[in-house]
């Protein structure tokens, strides 16, 4: 049963309230080993989102049209995990082929992406709450784009506050990294009435 | 047997995966409002690490270097796929509560981190236990930060109520906020103590 929600809400939703890393906390650990620079974090949001958006789409075709009309949702963690590691190896190949200059900087992100929670996460999130095709296309762009914006804002304050004398040896690194994050997902907490997805 | 308890202790404390090498915390954050679900999170992590670190080390001469990963992954993902239907038959409303955390074990870095590390060049046995206390390290900090999170987010321990009705509860905690600070603060601690250890 597909919830009755716009599109378009599902997409704002999910970039703000429901922000896939600040709420629901995925894919962390690629968000606090690369926030360090912001070139970087910039180059991996890009491929997140891509990568999110293509794979959300793929996993509802296989999902709706071949594992459910053979009862096998049991394999759906395995199916999911295969169409994700095939996507990039294929986005891979591609973006090399068409164009060396995206290759360099997103390139030695792909494979990072392969054991990004949040891509797994979104896929699952589009299969337990039943959403149709064009919403789980927009779902997946909106928490693209809501990982990237969170990464970047994480990367512009990390670059100030590292340089910080006043951060306590024992949470230097990690620890202050970690109340950022908790401050910023309150800051995005304030969004919270304005849209609503579940 | 002293290298099975030096491997103990640094899994535990001294290379703990969450607090020194931040991994795993992904899925682990969102599971900690609630020390039921966290100790069964927790030991389905500890679990899937153990066995997967021993099936990628039996295997490793078999697997070549190209599609490791690959394979790595769908190891991982076959004991995940069990413990979800174990979750599944046997306790449904934990198994609905922890809800898409559950297949996001398979992305748990702590997991990949061992078996790449570890038991790509050890022997079976010892990558068992290597992954087994990895998976009681990550246990160990994420029942410390769910402990104070359910007790002042709900006022009880394990559903059973501990502190006075008159409590006003912290609604912060059961938020996702808290679960980062917590978390920081408890690093904050460990590495205190760690960093003064040192010194002396």
């Amino acid at each position: 049963m597909a919830p009755q929600i716009s599109p378009f809400i599902l997409f704002f939703a999910s970039i703000f309230t429901s922000n896939i890393l600040l709420a629901n906390f995925l894919g962390m650990c690629s968000f606090i080993s690369v926030s360090k620079d912001i070139t970087s974090s910039n180059g991996l949001g890009m491929a997140v989102t891509l990568v999110m958006t293509i794979t959300t789409a793929l996993n509802w075709i296989v999902y709706n049209k071949i594992i459910i009309p053979f009862g096998l949702e049991y394999l759906r963690y395995i199916v999911f995990i295969i169409v994700i590691a095939a996507v990039v190896q294929i986005l891979e190949m591609l973006i090399d082929r068409i164009s060396p200059n995206l290759y360099m900087s997103l390139g030695i992100f792909l494979p990072l992406i392969t054991v990004n929670c949040a891509i797994l996460g979104v896929s699952l999130f589009m299969q337990l709450r039943y959403y149709t095709l064009i919403q789980s296309v927009f779902y997946g762009l909106g928490s693209g784009l809501g990982w990237w914006l969170a990464i970047m804002a994480l990367a512009a304050i990390r670059k100030k506050v590292d340089k910080s004398p006043n951060v306590p040896p024992a949470l230097k690194g990690p620890g202050i990294t970690l109340i950022i994050i908790g401050i910023m997902a309150m800051a995005f907490i304030g969004f919270s009435g304005m849209l609503n997805v579940q | 047997m002293s290298e099975y308890k030096k491997i103990m202790k640094d899994n535990i404390w001294y290379n703990n995966p969450v607090f020194i090498q931040i991994l795993g915390i992904c899925s682990a954050l969102a599971v900690t409002n609630n020390l039921i679900n966290t100790l069964i999170m927790t030991i389905a992590v500890s679990l899937v690490t153990a066995f997967s670190s021993f099936t990628v080390s039996t295997i490793k001469s078999l697997i070549p270097r190209k599609v490791r990963m690959i394979i790595q992954t769908l190891i991982i993902s076959f004991y995940v796929i069990i413990v979800d239907i174990i979750l599944r038959a046997y306790m449904p409303g934990i198994s609905k509560a922890l809800g898409p955390y559950v297949g996001l074990i398979i992305t748990n870095c702590i997991i990949m981190g061992r078996a790449e590390g570890f038991a790509q060049s050890n022997k079976p046995i010892i990558s068992f236990w290597d992954g087994f206390t990895s998976g009681i390290g990550y246990l160990v900090v994420l029942i410390a930060v769910a402990f104070f999170r359910e007790l002042l987010g709900f006022g009880t321990l394990f559903g059973y109520r501990v502190l006075p009705e008159g409590f006003i509860s912290w609604t912060i905690m059961l938020m996702a906020p808290s679960a980062f600070f917590m978390l920081a603060i408890f690093i904050w601690i460990a590495k205190g103590y760690m960093l003064r250890k040192e010194a002396k």
